[in-house]
């Protein structure tokens, strides 16, 4: 059935299946492969997105659920070729290794910036917990969330 | 990549930040399953849901029926393939729907090919197979088991020197310790995937691989082609921990699927069937024997070693080889032998042998120490290797005496008190441990080109290319930097390619050798390319564009081999390291929190102390899950993997890791490479297993023996109550 | 996944007929158990009815609001994320936001729904394995967990046919307070208590709660119960985070110099159902703090515990949690 996504702002029309996830309408369909597929069932993180601006997983959203909703996608974090301070940070910091968790990564950082979450690095590590990384990068993940909240960016 | 970050000048082991960084951090770098391709079709592989058995019947007409579907291959209308006699890592015993045979649970039985990935899966799910089936062998701890020592393998099943039989009767104190370690999975984040694509007989694989020339030349035997007609490419790599480093089935599957439907065929692993079919590390029994004078003198080590190995294929996780080489004592022997067990066959996982058989030596030393009454680092110094016990040669350097000194003031170790459960903070325990940490320096034949082009403007651009792979160990950025300050080039003028076997060919990136192999070549390849403009004159960057300006389209191609050479066999070539932790377990729960881990290694030269602190960090992070989390569990009825999720199988998350303080201690190595440097991939997880182990028993005099050490061995192991 | 039909309802009637018209059909909300389980093929419904737009027609689906009896009504689609920051829950229950901020991870619990976290279905590695038996599943096919591996599984409500684990830590919390499950079906609404809401296995381990098919939950009503505002969630686990329960215990006391008036116990991670312990409850009422009493309350919620192969160390671990919950529950000066 087709199904028009607002995706980072533009509209995009897929013809799909109930069954299609949102991760697979991305990566398959609309070929916006930045969310990755890791485990395919909630467990990993890697396939955040921000519905709404809310940070979201991919793999256990349906795209059909999605008519009318905005959808954004780490293509759609940049403004143009100035990467976002979550991004620069992430790289400054070396907030990852394989970068395969990263955009999941990214993007539920991003998110946090507008959620209840404490101040402390504690406060950031579980907030951050749903995001695995399986190399470890860790402490840089949570040194470049923490630079990005104290500049105060949203 | 502009000049504020790092500077114009990147001199080998400045902090850069990642060259491929902006890439990853914007979701411009495609990994295998991203890579477009016209057409392609999807791959789902059907896994078995038995194991030791054989196959009575498979029934593929409603997945024919389907929708979509284009193809299943069963071992009824698979085609046969050569056999495949290979070592790894480059060739594994595969399962390729050959016959009726299934070792184990999981393995591949059919592979369906649809138009779209929902119809594979919904086929695959609709493929029924009846199995006879015996029972499995799925514990390496079971009554009866028949042991061997492998012939053959990756590894020198026993050693011996000196009488470790006589020196333990005689020893003053004497300990004898059995240690375990589970089946772990490798679990890198991005899931195994392989793109195939035929163009009449010249084949093109996209894979997600630790090794494009293993793969390359796996599918060239098994297809029976000329390896020149197969191009392998893995430009980005989500993780790999070892589990690529191997050429497994769904890889010629794939490949198999594309030339049986004329399709491309891309076929990614589901997170569960990433259990079984492409290693894991083994299960160990460990048993450590110590003997010591009263003094702490190590008089005797004695490490056995017994681990799994599947029914078609030996592989051997040499967890005693670390006793070979780690401390000063003249009567070493270690043993190695194998079970057979139902299970897909296991390999290589981040310091292979090292992080399991280290967990048993240190485990065992603190327990010696403790006998002694001795200070755990205190024994250690002890028995200090100045040589290599195993070979006598001296080492290319080794500097773990100060790592044992920087590590231990940083932690504070002096602060530890000699009685366990001496430290506690309400409901809490706090507990420390020490750990030694090594992991050898290995290296492998690597070749490397570099294209200098003038731009015409005075400027150089240099195009440096080896068919390695960037794992995520920072493989593209150190060798631009190496490349750079051997052609006195800016790195923003140097183009680092890899990951394709058109490409000049290098080793697996595994065995922490990346950096020693690959770099040496890179490094030579540039030297080389600089002594010949030097032999004009041109000895510097205007003169060196002036003169490329003079060659035929304005360029020059140089292309080199490194490998080791006479003399290299003089030295034991091992990095070392020490690691310190603070344990805190909640005296009632059993829960237990790391909240500071304290390292100092000593690995030679650092080409990026960014990208080398990330490798540090990652092998601790390791450690940790090690220690306190992992282990794949196994049905013991059907071999059926039972956590094959990223769920119940746990590995860290952000919020299980504390402050870690790391550190590289400076080491100028002349003799190990001629880059100088170790590996570091792999050290960050040695010794801290039994770090923490100690730790907890140091809070709560608890020896947990059994990895991992999960709250319910402390509950159950008589955790005071409440 | 197997094929199926979608439709978006925009009026709860509507989801209920489309519902309760087919076997075959659910509703579909935050998706985060139901889409999993249909991915595994242990759910594979025909047909799916998308309730998350419903509450266009019925905003108090995604409302929390204060009721006059002092009482909350927290609509069924209000997410578990928004539930948890919600000012009047933390401040009057917090160990209902604790338990929810305890569970799965930020992503999560931006999609769970409160309705459909009431309905999420075992983490039992057998019943989420469809090569392998499971009476929850497909009944009569065995337990293979019994002799299996069961070391996240229940010791308390299990029988020879079930003993999986009910997976939750926001009904574990809601359990505790005394929450009202407001249903809707065709042929109209009633309210349940939510101790009565869940079935433990006995003879039939694939009926997990009362709801009929297409009884939609509406909303969920908390009591006024003023001194929950002296409330904790302790959850224990295998990780620092994102990982289910061992062993958790939600506790809410009414202490009055020094003596316990009243209690709320349940417990989660170690019964098929969210175990709500009267037993507990009732050595805890009328006496004087003590860390005795507490741990004769944790021996009594454990009473009738029965271990396995794997989880023998759960009944100590959940006494010890219980005790943990109430200690520091009852150091809480009240709010």
């Amino acid at each position: 059935m087709p199904v028009t996504l607002r995706i980072n702002g533009r509209p995009v029309t897929l013809d799909v299946e109930p069954r299609v996830t949102l991760l697979d309408a991305l990566r398959e369909q609309a070929l916006l492969t930045a969310t990755k597929k890791g485990c395919d069932h909630g467990q990993c993180g890697a396939c955040t997105i921000h519905v709404d601006g809310r940070r979201q997983l991919a793999c256990l959203i349906l795209a059909v659920m999605l008519a009318e909703r905005e959808i954004t996608t780490l293509e759609g974090l940049a403004a143009g070729d100035e990467l976002h301070p979550m991004q620069a940070a992430f790289i400054e910091h070396d907030g990852f290794q394989c970068g395969y968790c990263t955009p999941g990564q990214i993007m539920s950082a991003v998110a946090l910036l507008n959620e209840p979450c404490g101040d402390s690095d504690d406060d950031v590590k579980e907030c951050m917990s749903g995001n695995l990384c399986r190399c470890g990068a860790y402490p840089g993940i949570v040194a470049a969330v923490q630079q990005v909240r104290r500049a105060g960016a949203r | 990549m502009s000049d504020a970050v790092f500077g114009n000048r990147a001199p080998v082991g400045a902090p850069m930040s990642r060259v491929d960084g902006r890439l990853k951090v914007t979701g411009a770098a495609r990994y295998t399953a991203e890579i477009p391709i016209e057409g392609v079709h999807h791959a789902v592989i059907v896994g078995s849901t038995a194991a030791n058995a054989r196959i009575l019947d498979i029934d593929t007409s409603i997945a024919e029926g389907m929708p979509g579907v284009v193809k299943v291959l069963t071992h009824r209308n698979a085609p046969k393939l050569p056999a495949q006699v290979g070592k790894p890592p480059a060739s594994r015993v595969l399962t390729l729907l050959q016959d009726d045979v299934v070792h184990y649970n999981g393995q591949p039985v059919a592979v369906v090919v649809a138009d779209t990935l929902e119809r594979a899966t919904d086929a695959a799910h609709r493929v029924t197979a009846t199995y006879d089936a015996r029972e499995p062998l799925t514990d390496i701890r079971h009554a009866g088991r028949k042991e061997y020592r492998p012939e053959s393998a990756n590894k020198e099943a026993d050693s011996a020197s000196g009488d470790a039989a006589a020196a333990l009767s005689h020893a003053e104190e004497r300990i004898s310790r059995e240690y375990t370690t589970p089946i772990e999975n490798h679990n890198p984040i991005e899931p195994h995937a392989t793109i195939a694509v035929w163009e009449g007989d010249q084949l093109t694989v996209y894979d997600t691989t630790q090794y494009v020339v293993g793969v390359r030349n796996t599918i060239a035997k098994t297809f029976g082609l000329p390896a020149d007609n197969v191009r392998v490419v893995s430009r980005f790599i989500g993780g790999g921990f070892g589990t690529k480093g191997s050429t497994w089935s769904h890889v010629p599957l794939a490949v198999l699927a594309a030339r049986e439907t004329g399709k491309p065929v891309k076929l990614v692993l589901t997170r569960r069937q990433m259990f079984g079919s492409t290693g894991a590390r083994a299960q160990t029994e460990q048993r450590v024997t110590l003997g010591a004078r009263r003094d702490g003198t190590l008089v005797a080590i004695r490490h056995e070693s017994v681990s799994y190995t599947s029914r078609y294929e030996d592989y051997l996780e040499p967890a005693a080889v670390i006793t070979r080489s780690l401390y000063a004592c003249p009567n070493i022997e270690t043993t190695h032998r194998l079970v057979q067990l139902d299970l897909g066959t296991p390999t290589f996982q981040r310091a292979p042998g090292e992080a399991t058989g280290s967990f048993a030596l240190e485990c065992a030393m603190d327990e010696l120490a403790e006998r002694l009454g001795m200070d755990p680092l205190e024994l250690r110094l002890k028995n200090y290797a100045e040589r290599d016990p195993e070979s006598g040669k001296p080492f290319s350097s080794k500097s773990l005496r100060e790592c044992y000194r920087v590590a231990a003031e940083r932690f504070g170790w002096a602060r530890r008190k000699a009685t366990p459960g001496a430290m506690q903070d309400g409901d809490i325990a706090i507990g420390y441990g020490m750990a030694t940490a090594t992991y050898p320096t290995n290296r492998s034949k690597a070749s490397a080109s570099v294209t200098l082009t003038s731009d015409g403007r005075g400027g150089i651009d240099a195009v440096v290319q080896t068919a390695s792979q960037d794992i995520g160990t920072g493989t593209y950025t150190v060798m631009t930097q190496l490349a750079a300050d051997a052609l006195g080039l800016p790195v923003e003028r140097v183009r680092m390619e890899l990951g394709d076997t058109r490409l000049p060919p290098s080793p697996s990136s595994g065995g922490s050798q990346t950096a020693a192999s690959t770099g040496s070549a890179v490094e030579a390849v540039c030297r080389e390319a600089c002594v010949r403009m030097a032999a004009d004159g041109a000895t510097d960057p205007a003169s060196m564009a002036a003169w490329l300006s003079r060659q035929p389209g304005r360029t020059l191609t140089v292309r080199a081999e490194s490998k080791a050479g006479k003399g290299d066999d003089d030295y034991a070539k091992h990095a070392f390291g020490a690691v310190f932790v603070e344990v805190r377990v909640d005296r009632a729960l059993g829960e237990i929190r790391v909240p500071r881990i304290v390292g100092a290694y000593a690995a030679g030269r650092i080409l990026n102390a960014k990208t080398a602190l990330s490798q540090l960090i990652g092998g601790v992070v390791w450690g940790v899950g090690m220690a306190l989390e992992e282990k794949t569990l196994v049905d013991p009825r059907t071999a059926r993997y039972m956590n094959a999720n990223l769920e119940e199988y746990h590995v860290p998350v952000n919020a299980d890791i504390g402050a870690l303080d790391l550190q590289f201690i400076a080491e100028d190595d002349p003799h190990v490479n001629p880059i100088g440097v170790k590996g570091i991939g792999e050290i960050g997880i040695t010794g801290v297993p039994a770090a923490i182990a100690g730790a907890v028993y140091d809070a709560t005099r608890i020896r947990v023996r059994e990895l991992p050490i999960t709250l319910d061995k402390l509950i159950m192991g008589g955790g005071s109550a409440d | 996944m197997r094929p199926f039909e979608y439709t978006a309802a925009t009026d709860p009637a509507d989801a209920v007929r489309l519902v309760a018209a087919n076997d075959g059909t659910r509703f579909l909300a935050g998706g985060t158990n139901l889409i999993d389980l249909m991915k595994l093929e242990v759910e594979t419904p025909r047909a799916v009815v998308d309730i998350n737009r419903l509450a266009r027609r019925e905003p108090a689906l995604e409302q929390v609001a204060e009721l006059p009896d002092g009482g909350l009504r927290i609509g069924a689609l209000v997410r578990n994320s928004d539930l948890a920051w919600n000012p009047v829950v933390q401040a009057r229950y917090p160990v209902l936001s604790e338990a929810l901020l305890a569970g799965a991870s930020g992503q999560l619990r931006n999609m769970a729904t409160t309705g459909g976290n009431l309905l999420q279905r075992t983490r039992c590695y057998y019943f989420r394995d469809t090569a392998m038996p499971c009476n929850k599943r497909e009944p009569g096919t065995g337990c293979p967990s019994i002799a299996g591996h069961n070391r996240i599984n229940a010791v308390l409500g299990t029988s020879p046919e079930c003993i999986a684990t009910s997976p939750g830590d926001m009904p574990v919390a809601m359990v505790a307070l005394g929450a009202t499950v407001h249903v809707r079906g065709p042929e109209g609404e009633r309210a349940i208590p939510l101790a009565d809401f869940y079935l433990v296995p006995g003879l039939h381990p694939e009926r997990e709660t009362v709801l009929r098919h297409g009884e939609l939950i509406v909303a969920v009503e908390l009591p006024a119960l003023p001194f929950a505002a002296r409330s904790h969630y302790r959850k224990v686990r295998d990780r620092a985070s994102y990982a289910f329960a061992l062993a958790s215990a939600a506790v809410a006391l009414d202490i009055h110099e020094g003596r316990i008036r009243d209690a709320r116990v349940a417990l989660g991670g170690i019964a098929t159902t969210p175990w709500r312990s009267f037993e507990a409850e009732r050595a805890l009422v009328g006496h004087a703090v003590s860390h005795t009493l507490f741990r004769t309350a944790a021996e009594r919620a454990l009473a009738g515990a029965v271990p396995y192969a794997e989880n023998a160390f759960k009944i100590e671990l959940a006494r010890r949690t219980l005790v943990r919950a109430l200690t520091i529950v009852s150091e809480m000066t009240a709010r």
